[in-house]
């Protein structure tokens, strides 16, 4: 079924990536900028179709072709409420990604500017991706131009940071590629809403799911496996740190909803204490080793760990509430978090410094890069009337709706993001000055840049009735579905047998 | 006995080639044109001619001699082998100028012998093909002018190939005695249990350590980074892809015989864990590439295992189709190899720093071939990867699909490596001799990239033509054309 007669998703996601080849043809550094500054645009341009998305829980857009018939394996496109923000976000994200690293980037261009474009496409397609072979090729295929943003044009640490952030993530996805085979061989079927209707035995459920969320959990990516994000982000250029951020991470969480709640939702019951716990670790943890930064890239990284934290905390509460401000919160996240890395960014492009004391004093000399600033701060712990609040409030109603005890231990992180929103805010704002007051305050690409987060920041924050209207109709799908399929995968299964015996069974392929 | 000329004419015409290399050898030095100029032509002649042939079919010579769908698939790959190691070593800049004739003519020679072990369905006429395609072999390795390492790596190559198929023979003798019979054919029907036949049982794995040997399976595999290293970078090509066609095409027909349970199926799988395991661990402490390429080849070898021991089509199609992905990926690097060293030294890592921006074709091509030696997506290694494991699941042996997949994230680090030299180092100035990075290069390389990720992205046709050809294996009727869908 094709809602406009032509292939929306597959033009969304073939058009950057058939784009970039064009860059090779391309010489001056500056053609080159303007030329990806096109693409993006008409990117935007070509997502308007999507505005056509109708108001209910259905795959939408889909495009179904066979590929591999033998295997089962179809190309298999089509959104629905949960993916479409991260579909918008990731098009959205990638002009200000080309704004921010117009000056930012000094060398090899052309293939800076390839990757950029590469990446976008993968994203989108691990968005768009209803077959669990193709998502798991989109999956794979960002992670070589995201580690050769890092690799190539990070700063001075990028080859331990871009290797050590390529083998995490590849070691995780590994395990997927063994849950999307078992899946395929249990299920007998790649389609992942044909596979959401099934139901799996308990045992199954309950291995799928370590091995998938392993892979999520690291990419999100949660406590313990977040070591590899600080590295990479405080290395990446400031478009490689938007992207990560923004987009990047958002992938883990997208497959917590994708995957493991419809496919294995006994499992995600059965582990939802531990991801919970784990989830509250990460705002705690990311919370506390933020506030003890003196770099501010880094300071930034670590409350990511905290901010996803929260997505993953309220992914894993199973209500309407908890569900919704996740999904908030993984677009305000990239908003804001992808605002306050482009501004970093800029900063660093005056001070050639991330460090808070060489950065001081910036209210006086460029109040308008102070102005955004605290806006992005400000929504960054969730002020009222901000995105951040929106998406933390429903996080925290989900919470103490399902136990006052899980809602009292994330106020904590709450409280510790303010606290180191407001040290560097305050540090940057009315520090003393070393060298800024030689800088020039933000110019008109900077002031382009981040005035479109920021009137997201302000939608989203004052006005998200629209947001709602679109994710509503498949969060209230997704955990009825829930609710009734982790019954009947419980009652149709005895009880687990020990694990070690499990772990045996499993391997000697008798299950 | 029925004889049908025509189903052999891939094979005739590849002979008439190697006789025409055989000719030119023999003859003056002097004599006109030289090899280079009229190989390339009828190498690729032959692989057209032998994918006309695909569709052949038929049973010759008192049934030892078979023509079927999963050697025809062989039979294009080896020749499409042929025929870019006959370009690759268009330019080898370390033989000598009169040996060029002998040289393909025993590449020829092997690749004739692998040819017929395609088609062999009886276990000594694999015997007879085999020892034709590995006797060429042994005079080709030492043939690297002036070098100490070449004729060590020939010695060690020549050592350990008598002592395996020695193993074989003797193995083929156990087969004989208890069996009664050396046709796959026959064998398929008998009982391969130890309990019911122990003789048997270990004359079949004395029989396949022959193979394994070819395949450089642990613990059969210690020639290989020796003979690597030793042997120049475009007769490693041929040595490193080709004989493994062979050993892999024998190891899909014998493994009908094989179910999952079976003591022996359980051996393979024991030696296909302790293969990738052993390779990959191996492969990361190299520093030299073509040692690197050689453990990590060690680690494929393993990989193949997993189809092998599914006892499913589906396990041998996958098999045989990453037999496929393995050829076109190392050849793919190889080429690559070649190029950058035009000198013919040994490359090592540090060679291929700031490769990028010297020859950006070869870089590319180089990622390509890298990552799809990981199994990334979308690379033929990922399909054939993830056929491997897919018709291998739930067929007794997930603890070795586990295995292949957590070995596959420990390889990533030893093949990012190259993709890290080539990519994200600048080179030192004035260091080595430049890239090739004339039009014939980068068209190879581009070519070769390509295919691997074309196939990648759309296996479906090769896919299906390998799966028929499992299937015709077990003796399932295959309809051609229909291609499943």
């Amino acid at each position: 079924m094709l809602d406009f007669g032509y292939p929306v998703l597959t033009i969304l996601i073939a058009f950057p990536l058939i784009a970039a080849c064009g860059l090779f043809f391309l010489r001056a550094p500056q053609v080159v900028r303007y030329y990806t500054m096109a693409v993006s645009l008409i990117e935007c341009l070509l997502a308007v179709p999507l505005l056509g998305f109708k108001l209910n829980a259905e795959f939408q857009f889909v495009e179904q072709i066979d590929w591999v018939h033998q295997w089962g394996l179809q190309y298999y496109l089509g959104i629905d409420g949960i993916s479409i923000l991260m579909v918008l976000l990731t098009i959205a994200v990638l002009p200000l990604c080309v704004m921010c690293s117009w000056t930012y980037i000094g060398k090899r261009e052309k293939e800076f500017h390839f990757c950029l474009l590469f990446m976008t496409s993968a994203v989108l397609g691990v968005f768009c991706a209803l077959d669990l072979v193709l998502f798991y090729v989109f999956w794979e295929a960002m992670l070589i131009p995201m580690y050769l943003l890092i690799a190539v044009w990070g700063g001075d640490d990028r080859r331990y940071a871009s290797l050590k952030f390529f083998l995490y993530t590849l070691a995780g996805s590994t395990l997927l590629l063994a849950a999307i085979v078992a899946f395929r061989v249990t299920g007998g079927t790649f389609s992942i809403p044909e596979l959401m209707d099934m139901n799996f035995s308990f045992r199954f459920q309950f291995w799928a799911f370590l091995a998938m969320a392993l892979a999520f959990a690291i990419k999100v990516p949660m406590f313990p496996f977040h070591t590899w994000l600080p590295a990479a982000h405080v290395q990446a250029p400031s478009a490689g740190s938007v992207i990560l951020a923004a987009v990047l991470l958002k992938m883990g969480t997208y497959g917590f909803l994708r995957f493991c709640l419809p496919l294995t939702p006994a499992a995600s019951e059965y582990f939802a204490p531990m991801m919970i716990a784990i989830s509250i670790v990460s705002i705690l943890y990311g919370g506390a080793i933020a506030l003890g930064q003196t770099d501010i890239k880094k300071l930034v990284a670590y409350s990511s760990v905290g901010h996803m934290g929260f997505v993953t905390l309220g992914i894993f509460l199973f209500n309407q509430r908890g569900v919704e401000g996740a999904l908030f919160q993984m677009l305000n996240h990239g908003i804001v978090t992808g605002a306050l890395f482009m501004m970093i960014g800029a900063v660093y492009e005056r001070s050639h410094s991330r460090d808070i004391k060489d950065n001081m004093g910036l209210g006086k000399y460029l109040p308008a890069f102070m102005f955004f600033w605290g806006m992005m701060a400000l929504a960054s712990f969730g002020f009222p009337g901000t995105n951040g609040f929106v998406g933390e409030i429903l996080v925290f109603v989900g919470a103490f709706q399902k136990s006052t005890i899980i809602g009292m231990f994330c106020v904590p992180g709450a409280l510790l993001a303010a606290a180191y929103m407001f040290r560097v805010s305050l540090k940057m704002a009315w520090g003393k000055p070393s060298k800024a007051a030689k800088w020039r305050d933000l110019n008109a690409r900077e002031w382009i840049y981040l005035s479109i987060p920021a009137v997201f920041v302000f939608w989203i924050g004052l006005a998200p009735a629209p947001f709602f209207n679109i994710i509503d109709p498949s969060v209230d799908k997704l955990l009825n579905d829930f609710d009734k399929r982790k019954v009947a995968s419980v009652e149709s299964e005895q009880p687990m047998q020990t694990a070690a015996q499990d772990v045996l069974d499993v391997l000697a392929g008798k299950k | 006995m029925n004889f049908d000329i025509t189903a052999l004419v891939p094979e005739l015409f590849f002979f008439c080639v190697v006789l025409a290399l055989m000719i030119q050898s023999l003859g003056n030095k002097e004599w006109k044109p030289p090899v280079e100029r009229w190989l390339p032509f009828g190498a690729c002649a032959a692989f057209f001619v032998t994918i006309t042939g695909f569709h052949l079919h038929g049973s010759m010579f008192w049934d030892v001699y078979k023509v079927d769908l999963m050697s025809q698939f062989f039979k294009i790959a080896i020749t499409f082998g042929f025929y870019v190691t006959v370009l690759n070593a268009s330019r080898q800049p370390t033989l000598d100028e009169g040996k060029r004739a002998d040289y393909y003519m025993l590449l020829g020679f092997s690749t004739l012998g692998l040819m017929l072990l395609a088609s062999s369905v009886e276990l000594i006429t694999i015997y007879l093909a085999l020892e034709l395609a590995s006797y060429s072999m042994y005079a080709v390795i030492p043939l690297r002018a002036k070098s100490k390492g070449a004729a060590e790596a020939g010695v060690k190559y020549i050592m350990f190939g008598a002592v395996a198929t020695a193993l074989a023979l003797y193995g083929l003798s156990y087969i004989m005695a208890s069996q009664h019979t050396t046709y796959i054919a026959e064998l398929m029907n008998k009982s391969w249990s130890f309990a019911d036949q122990p003789m048997a049982v270990v004359g079949l794995s004395l029989f396949l350590a022959g193979m394994f040997f070819k395949l450089a399976l642990f613990p059969f595999h210690f020639w290989c980074p020796d003979v690597y290293q030793g042997a120049s970078n475009e007769t490693a090509a041929f040595v490193a892809t080709m004989p493994k066609m062979g050993a892999i095409v024998v190891l899909c027909r014998l493994a009908v015989l094989l179910k999952p349970g079976l003591e022996i199926t359980t051996i393979l799988a024991v030696l296909g864990a302790l293969s990738m395991t052993f390779g990959n661990l191996s492969a990361l402490a190299q520093t030299d590439i073509k040692r690197l390429l050689g453990f990590s080849s060690v680690a494929h070898a393993g990989y193949i295992m997993v189809g092998l021991v599914s006892g499913t089509p589906e396990g041998l199609g996958a098999a045989a189709f990453y037999g496929l992905a393995y050829l076109v990926m190392n050849l793919l690097v190889f080429w690559v190899v070649c190029r950058i060293s035009t000198d013919g030294r040994n490359l090592q890592l540090s060679d291929l720093n700031g490769l990028y921006k010297k020859a950006p074709v070869l870089a590319f091509s180089l990622a390509a071939g890298a990552f799809a030696l990981v199994g990334l997506p979308p690379t033929m290694g990922f399909m054939g990867k993830f056929f491997l494991i897919t018709s291998a699941w739930d067929h007794g042996y997930n603890w070795l699909v586990i295995t292949l997949v957590v070995n596959s994230a420990i390889a990533i680090y030893y093949y990012l490596g190259l993709f890290r030299h080539a990519f994200t180092e600048e080179t030192a100035p004035g260091k080595v001799a430049a890239p090739d990075n004339g039009w014939f290069a980068s068209a190879g390389a581009g070519m070769l990239a390509a295919a691997v990720l074309l196939i990648g992205m759309v296996p479906a046709p090769l896919f299906n033509f390998a799966i028929n050809a499992g299937k015709t294996l077990y003796g399932i009727t295959v309809h051609l054309g229909g291609g499943g869908h």
